[in-house]
């Protein structure tokens, strides 16, 4: 028992670190790799558990790849496997972030390293531009594009203009949608397939 | 007391970011460089650019990261609790609740009506980067820069890796 266990938890932290270090692009490119070591693989759950734990994370806020570590982990060998999973999922790409910034910080006063620095900025600004135009693309195809653009407007005139914390904002519009009455009662059981990405 | 300051900023971006891990980069700016001051805008804008030639999910590198810098080892451990403990508690302990309402308006509208202020975060910082960038490199090679990484992100559909090489060898050799 404490052998098969034992390499449970080898299995889960060597899963977990492939996933982690073949994951680039982040969260949501993680999701095929994480259905082929827990489905296709080890056999931890079937395709259609796989779905389901998919589509509940989903609606929880926070990255995607952790949480779903952190329950395949706890489901195949308990809360010893979440920390394994998650450990396993993150650890190495924090370790390497922390060496190459280290490098980086180390030679700040090099002229050159100073304009690399300056150099790379703008290519944020366009990642973040991206960022911003599929967050309207999501948002357009749910809400239409008036009700994206007035509440972006709303919320930037509180936030910006009014100096009001962007959480404060975000934990009202929450609050707003739990208040939300269901307008018609349907079963809960029987729930098509249904996966977001 | 650093490792409390530390936690808020990351458990408060996390908790509300709905939308996966990008969406959390404006919201924990908004703490990390606005409220507590702890890094400058450029040094944010290296830590993202960095983290996206790396493999993993950007919100676990960025909060390991910068929590190295602000309270080291312990500082590092702190926020990367921060960010992926509530969410994974709160799946593991409602799993069946959630999974009975993951049809019901109110979970759908959670996640929808917060993308619009996402959206509105996102530009206000891509904003920033770009006045930042003005600041730094000036605007002619802001723009180049700009110019060049659209094109390999958009038009070529290059991996940002890339992206991220093409601005450091030209800020390397032409901004040094």
């Amino acid at each position: 028992m404490a052998s098969r266990s034992l390499t449970t938890q080898r299995q889960l932290f060597v899963a977990f670190l492939r996933i982690g270090l073949l994951g680039f692009g982040g969260g949501p490119s993680m999701i095929p790799l994480v259905r082929a070591e827990a489905v296709t693989r080890y056999s931890w759950m079937t395709d259609d558990d796989f779905g389901d734990v998919l589509a509940i994370g989903n609606t929880l806020p926070g990255p995607i790849a952790t949480k779903m570590a952190g329950y395949i982990g706890y489901r195949v060998g308990g809360t010893l496997g979440c920390v394994n999973a998650v450990l396993a999922v993150i650890l190495p790409c924090i370790v390497a972030m922390a060496l190459l910034l280290g490098v980086f910080t180390r030679f700040r006063d090099q002229r050159w390293i100073q304009g690399m620095s300056e150099g790379v900025v703008p290519v944020v600004m366009i990642m973040m531009a991206q960022l911003t135009w599929d967050f309207f693309q999501k948002s357009r195809l749910a809400l239409g594009w008036i009700a994206t653009l007035v509440m972006g407007i709303v919320a930037g005139g509180l936030i910006y203009g009014l100096g009001v914390h962007p959480g404060l904002v975000i934990g009202a519009l929450l609050i707003a949608a739990l208040m939300r009455p269901e307008p018609k009662r349907k079963t809960p059981d029987a729930p098509p397939p249904e996966t977001g990405s | 007391m650093i490792y409390w300051d530390l936690f808020l900023a990351f458990f408060i971006p996390n908790i509300i970011g709905y939308g996966g891990g990008p969406a959390i980069i404006p919201l924990i700016e908004n703490e990390v460089v606005g409220h507590y001051g702890w890094m400058t805008s450029q040094q944010f804008a290296e830590t993202l650019a960095l983290g996206n030639t790396l493999p993993s999910p950007i919100a676990t590198k960025m909060a390991g990261y910068i929590g190295y810098e602000v309270g080291g080892l312990g500082g590092s451990l702190v926020a990367t609790f921060a960010t992926v403990a509530p969410s994974l508690l709160l799946m593991l302990v409602a799993l069946g609740t959630l999974y009975r309402y993951r049809e019901s308006i109110k979970v759908k509208s959670m996640s929808q009506w917060v993308r619009p202020v996402i959206m509105v975060l996102m530009a206000y910082l891509t904003w920033s980067f770009l006045s930042e960038g003005a600041a730094g490199a000036g605007w002619l090679h802001t723009a180049i820069i700009g110019l060049a990484s659209a094109l390999l992100l958009w038009r070529f559909r290059c991996h940002p890796v890339w992206a991220v090489l093409l601005g450091l060898v030209y800020g390397g050799l032409l901004l040094g």
